[in-house]
């Protein structure tokens, strides 16, 4: 189970989280909805302890993440995959090496190395890519690799950060099947970060949607798609004028340039 | 201005607990010994043998130079064996390091702080941690281990061709002999003289490689924060390297 309670996080003025609290029970995909700059990003490295809340906590597995010494930070990080916006691939490593990396830190032999890499691969449909350098890669593909990169580590937790964001309607799609597959192959808990919308209602269990640094509103596929919360309706249906008449603050205003 | 000051003051001590804390998690990664020594030996090859070039091709004109200068300087007053003299003991002693240390602070500096800071900011350095390997053991370490031990070595053939070069211009363009020349070589030589050198050069090596780790991993913004890491780290290093040049000067060189 992963839990955020309360979480707050500032960057110097800007505070992105004001107490955003969510919790993600064993083997669901909770997707976290919410516009450009709103802290959804910020919110997911919690959960890695890439980032520190200044209050609040976030839990996983019973451990609070922010107390963990490092050996033990690392120790939860190896149950955890985690799916990049950009797939943040190692540049000088062959698709091969960025998939076998992690898992040359498990002590694993050459040959379960071998076979680990094959199979992430063929899981998001790249069998040959293994020799290709992340610069010959398109986008889709970079991603897919990035998504090989983390279920090879056949983690407990997956977290997607923004895994279709700039994709054509088509591969989004691909991912998003990945993204299913991946759970019924491996039985993942996940959380999805996106502001795509039809992504969500493909791949989450639960929505729900951050602004203004806490959750507005969580719930099924069926029951965010049948809100009437203006705030998130707006939001689903992309029209610009709903947050101007709830008189709250435009999505991503208050945390421009914070959603990393 | 008071108040400048005192942020300006505050700032420059911010920076300098960070660069601690810095300093020390990456001595705390020393123990992961099997992360830090697989990249150990191609940083070596990396920061060490792909300088050896520029190091040799500035030593080859300040070697020259040298041999030209002393003859100017000393015409008519100083016999000309004492050229080997001062192009011996200035290049051990002084050129041959800070040079050598001045240009590998562009090459060397810049190109950890470009590199690490381009993984920073397309979230390379992020997917270490996640992937569970230390940045310090995996990125920093080697590359400031490498510095430490191959700034020396570098050095060190630096020396020998800038002395050779100051010999190749001694008696090619000097009314000097080889017999001559390395009179005035051995006549105040002493083995402090190289050690000297090679102590400035391993600590110039460590600094330069620590600066280009700690600003790179430090790096924000996109393109231009990757400039501004790479800038700073080249222009750090080189007051580094005068700073540190004064220290072994007044620690080491210092009448008893």
């Amino acid at each position: 189970m992963i839990a955020f309670r309360g979480v707050e996080k500032a960057f110097g003025a800007n505070r992105v989280l004001k107490g955003f609290t969510l919790t993600v029970r064993e083997g669901e995909t909770v997707v976290i909805v919410g516009g450009s700059g709103t802290g959804k990003s910020v919110a997911l490295k919690h959960v890695v302890g890439l980032l520190e809340p200044d209050a609040g906590e976030v839990e996983v597995d019973g451990r609070i993440v922010h107390r963990l010494r490092r050996r033990e930070l690392t120790e939860l990080r190896s149950h955890i995959g985690y799916v990049f916006q950009f797939a943040a691939l190692f540049d000088s490593m062959t698709v091969e090496e960025n998939v076998a990396f992690g898992l040359l830190r498990r002590g694993l032999g050459e040959e379960e190395i071998r076979e680990r890499v094959a199979e992430g691969l063929r899981l998001v449909d790249l069998p040959d890519a293994g020799p290709l350098m992340p610069a010959e890669l398109s986008g889709g593909m970079r991603k897919r690799v990035g998504l090989a990169r983390a279920i090879a580590l056949r983690p407990k937790y997956l977290l997607y950060d923004e895994p279709t964001t700039g994709l054509d309607p088509v591969t989004s799609a691909v991912i998003d099947e990945l993204m299913v597959r991946t759970r019924e192959a491996l039985g993942v808990t996940s959380i999805v970060i996106t502001h795509d919308m039809r992504s969500a209602y493909r791949v989450g269990d639960r929505i729900a949607m951050l602004y203004d640094g806490r959750i507005r509103q969580e719930g099924t596929v069926a029951e965010i798609q049948q809100t009437t919360d203006p705030v998130v309706r707006q939001f689903i249906e992309g029209r610009p004028s709903a947050a101007l008449e709830a008189g709250a603050p435009a999505a991503g205003a208050a945390a421009e340039g914070f959603d990393r | 201005m008071l108040a400048t000051v005192g942020r300006r003051t505050l700032g420059i001590t911010e920076v300098f607990g960070q660069l601690g804390h810095f300093v020390a998690d990456t001595a705390r990664a020393v123990p992961d010994a099997g992360t830090w020594g697989r990249q150990l030996f191609p940083m070596m090859r990396r920061i060490g043998v792909d300088s050896l070039p520029i190091a040799l091709f500035i030593a080859s004109f300040t070697g020259i130079v040298l041999a030209l200068l002393a003859s100017y300087t000393f015409t008519g007053t100083v016999p000309y064996y004492f050229v080997g003299t001062l192009v011996g003991k200035t290049i051990m002693m002084e050129l041959g390091p800070v040079l050598t240390g001045l240009a590998l602070a562009g090459r060397v500096g810049a190109n950890i702080a470009a590199e690490l800071g381009t993984m920073r900011v397309t979230e390379q350095v992020d997917a270490l941690e996640t992937l569970a390997y230390d940045p310090h053991a995996y990125l920093v370490l080697p590359r400031v281990s490498a510095g430490t031990v191959m700034f020396p070595i570098v050095v060190a053939f630096a020396m020998a061709m800038g002395i050779f070069m100051g010999w190749v211009a001694a008696t090619t363009l000097l009314p000097i002999t080889t017999a001559e020349f390395l009179h005035g070589l051995r006549l105040y030589f002493a083995p402090f003289d190289v050690e000297f050198g090679l102590i400035k050069s391993a600590s110039f090596g460590f600094v330069i490689t620590m600066i280009g780790c700690f600003l790179g991993l430090n790096t924000r913004g996109g393109a231009e924060g990757v400039g501004d890491a790479t800038t700073r780290t080249v222009v750090y290093s080189a007051e580094m390297i005068l700073v540190l040049d004064a220290y072994w000067a007044l620690t080491l060189l210092r009448p008893s």
